[in-house]
C-alpha cells in the first residue's frame, strides 16, 4: 500500500486544480495570512472573500458569536472593492504561484456583470465564484439565491459576459425548501458548477443585554454543526444533476469531513471555519483525505466523487 | 495598515507550571526559541477543549511576560481569568500537558528609544501585558507608574507583582475594598495638569481605554491602548475583531484588532463609533 500514489488533482468545469482541498470564501482573506503559516502552492486553490464593486464597512461589531460546534458571522462583506482587489490581492497571489477563485458578491444584477466584467480581464484566474447567497446584506430579501427568478437573473448577467474562458460556480444558501431546484435554475442561466453551501442563518441572544448578540442580529451559521446539512445538500444536488461539478464547503474539520463531501458528490472541498481554529487545517485536511482515499482503494480524487451514489436507480 | 504577522508560529508548548493566583491563574509555557520574537503587548491564541471539543475557535490572551534562558528556553506566562468554558479548560490543564498555540500574534507596545515617564494603567484582568511591560521600560531607564482598577479587590490580580515591576502602583476599586476608592482613571487629570507623564500604556475594557483617550486629547501625551475585541481566529482572516480608525483625511477604516492592534494609538481609534457602522466609504 505504501508506495501506492494517489491522484489529487480534481477540476471544476474547465478549471484544473493540482489538489482537492479548497479555502472558503471569507474565511481566508485573500491568501496572505494563511501563506506564512503554509505554502499555498500546496492546495487546491484561494478562494477569495467575496468582493463587491465599491469598498464596504461590513456590519458593526460584534461581529462573531461561538456556538456549540459553530460559530455565527455577521461581517457583511467589509472589502477594498474590485479594483484595489483586483490590482493589489490577485497580483499577489498569481505571483506565488497559487491557483485563484475570485468571488464576487452584489446588490444588483447589473452589479454581478460589471464584477464579471472586471475579473474578466485580469489573466490567471481560475474560476469566478458568483455568491448570491450571503446572508449578511442589510436586506436578506435580496438574497438573490432564495428564488429562482432573481438567481437565474445574476448568473444570466455574469454568463453574458464570461463566454466559457473561465467556470462559473454559482455559491448557494440552504436556506431555501428546495435547494434543487435553486441549483437547476442557475445551471440553466449559465452557471457551470455550483458551491454549496453557504452559511445558515442563525441568531445567539446575549443573556447579559438580553438582545441579539451580533451588530447585524443575524448572522451566518458555520463549522461542524452544519456540515451534515452540507452533505444533504451536495447529496441532492448530486443525484439531481450528476453532471454539474459541485466545490463543497460546511463544517469540514478533517480528512474524513472532506471525504464524506466528495461520496456525496462534491469535486473539491472549501475549508473555513476550521481555518480559524487551526491555522494549518487545509494542508493538514489533504493529508488526511488522501490517506482515506487509498486505504478505500481508490486512485484519483474523481473516482470517488459522487460514490455514495453509486447503488442508485438499481 | 499591516497585512500579516510576520513572527507568528503553530507549536505545541507544553505547561510548565499553573498557579492559581486569587481569582486568577498563572500559567508558564515553554515556547523555547518562539520567546526571542515575542514583545510586551503580543497576545497568543490557543485551542482549547481538546481533540473532540466543541469549541471551534482559538481563545486570545495577552502574553503577560516573557522569561529567557531557563533550562528549557523561553517561556511566555500567562494571566487566566477563568470565567468563561475555554479559560476555564485552560485553567485545569496540569503541569507537563502540551496545548496548540500560535504566537506571536499582533501589534505590540512601541518601545520609546529614550528614557520617558510611562504611565500603565490596567483594568481588571486587561493588567496582564503590563507586567512585562513595566520590566522592559524599567530596563530602557523609564520611570514606570502603574495604576490598576476592578471592580473589588479580588480581581486585582497580584498587586505585589505590581510594586515589583514597577517604580510606583496605586490601586482603585469601584467598591473600595482594595486601595483607593473609585475609579482607575480618576488620578490621571491631575497626572497630565502636573507634566509628570510622557506616555501612557492602558490595557483593559474599551470604556477605560476610551475614557483616558479623551483625558489625552490636545495634549502631548501618547496613548497606547491594547484593545479587545472578540476575536474567531487571531491571524487575521475572519473580520470579525475589527474598529474603526481614522485615517489622515479624516476618514475611517474597519482595522482588523489582530493585526493593526491590539496595541493601537488612542488618538486614532474613532470610539465614537464602536459598535457602529462608519459612513460609508467614499472611493
Amino acid at each position: 500500500m505504501s508506495n501506492q500514489v494517489i491522484d489529487l488533482s480534481t477540476t471544476l468545469g474547465n478549471a484544473w486544480f493540482p489538489a482537492p482541498i479548497f479555502t472558503a470564501s471569507g474565511c481566508a482573506s485573500s491568501g496572505k495570512e494563511l501563506s506564512q503559516f503554509f505554502d499555498l502552492r500546496e492546495i487546491g486553490a484561494v478562494v477569495t472573500k467575496s468582493v463587491m464593486n465599491k469598498a464596504r464597512h461590513g456590519r458593526p461589531t460584534p461581529r462573531m458569536a461561538e456556538t456549540p460546534s459553530g460559530m455565527l458571522n455577521s461581517i457583511g462583506l467589509q472589502g477594498p472593492g474590485i479594483d484595489h482587489f483586483l490590482a493589489n490581492d490577485v497580483p499577489w497571489l498569481l505571483e506565488r504561484g497559487a491557483k485563484v477563485i475570485v468571488s464576487i458578491a452584489g446588490e444588483t444584477t447589473d452589479e454581478y456583470a460589471m464584477l464579471a466584467r472586471k475579473v474578466r480581464a485580469v489573466p490567471g484566474i481560475s474560476a469566478l465564484e458568483v455568491n448570491i447567497s450571503c446572508p449578511n446584506v442589510e436586506n436578506r430579501g435580496m438574497v438573490f439565491a432564495c428564488e429562482r427568478e432573481s438567481s437565474a437573473r445574476a448568473i444570466d448577467g455574469v454568463r453574458k459576459i464570461i463566454g466559457g474562458e473561465i467556470p462559473i460556480i454559482a455559491k448557494l444558501t440552504p436556506d431555501v425548501t428546495d435547494i434543487t431546484s435553486i441549483a437547476s435554475a442557475v445551471v440553466d442561466a449559465g452557471a457551470d458548477g455550483l458551491a454549496l453551501i453557504n452559511t445558515v442563518l442563525g441568531m445567539v441572544i446575549n443573556l447579559d443585554t438580553m438582545k441579539p448578540h451580533l451588530g447585524g442580529k443575524t448572522g451566518g451559521l458555520s463549522g461542524p454543526a452544519i456540515r451534515p446539512v452540507a452533505v444533504r445538500a451536495i447529496y441532492q444536488v448530486h443525484s439531481a444533476m450528476p453532471d454539474v461539478p459541485i466545490l463543497g464547503m460546511g463544517g469540514v474539520s478533517s480528512g474524513r469531513d472532506a471525504l464524506e463531501l466528495i461520496l456525496a458528490g462534491a469535486s473539491g472541498v472549501s475549508v473555513g471555519t476550521a481555518s480559524f481554529g487551526d491555522p494549518t487545517a487545509i494542508p493538514r485536511i489533504q493529508r488526511e483525505l488522501a490517506a482515506l482515499l487509498l486505504a478505500r482503494g481508490f486512485s484519483s480524487i474523481k473516482d470517488a466523487v459522487g460514490y455514495a451514489h453509486r447503488d442508485e436507480g438499481m | 495598515m499591516s497585512t500579516i504577522n510576520k513572527s507568528a508560529t503553530q507549536i505545541n508548548a507544553t505547561i510548565l507550571s499553573n498557579k492559581r493566583v486569587g481569582a486568577y491563574h498563572q500559567i508558564l509555557l515553554a515556547i523555547g526559541d518562539l520567546a526571542s520574537v515575542c514583545k510586551p503587548g503580543n497576545f497568543v491564541a490557543i485551542s482549547v477543549g481538546g481533540d473532540s471539543s466543541r469549541m471551534v475557535l482559538r481563545r486570545a490572551f495577552a502574553i503577560s511576560r516573557i522569561t529567557h534562558g531557563s533550562a528549557s528556553g523561553g517561556a511566555m506566562e500567562l494571566i487566566v481569568a477563568p470565567h468563561g468554558s475555554g479559560s476555564r479548560w485552560l485553567c485545569e490543564q496540569s503541569e507537563g500537558s502540551e496545548i496548540d498555540i500560535v504566537a506571536p500574534l499582533g501589534k505590540p507596545f512601541g518601545i520609546p528609544t529614550q528614557p520617558v515617564n510611562a504611565l500603565l494603567v490596567g483594568g481588571g484582568y486587561g493588567s496582564a501585558p503590563l507586567f512585562g511591560l513595566a520590566e522592559v521600560l524599567k530596563a530602557r531607564g523609564c520611570r514606570v507608574d502603574m495604576l490598576l482598577g476592578a471592580s473589588t479587590g479580588s480581581k486585582i490580580y497580584a498587586p505585589l507583582e505590581g510594586k515589583r515591576s514597577a517604580s510606583t502602583l496605586k490601586i482603585y476599586t469601584e467598591d473600595g475594598s482594595m486601595g483607593e476608592s473609585g475609579r482607575v482613571t480618576a488620578p490621571i487629570r491631575d497626572l497630565l495638569a502636573q507634566g509628570a507623564v510622557d506616555v501612557i500604556y492602558s490595557c483593559g475594557p474599551m470604556s477605560m481605554l476610551r475614557a483616558i483617550s479623551e483625558l489625552t486629547e490636545g495634549t502631548d501625551v501618547v496613548h497606547q491602548c491594547a484593545v479587545e475585541e472578540s476575536m474567531a481566529c487571531g491571524i487575521g482572516i475572519c473580520m470579525t475583531c475589527v474598529l474603526p480608525v481614522k485615517n489622515d483625511d479624516d476618514s475611517i477604516s474597519m482595522l482588523r484588532s489582530c493585526i493593526d492592534g491590539p496595541v493601537m494609538d488612542g488618538s486614532t481609534v474613532a470610539w465614537d463609533v464602536v459598535g457602529k457602522v462608519p459612513p460609508a466609504v467614499h472611493s
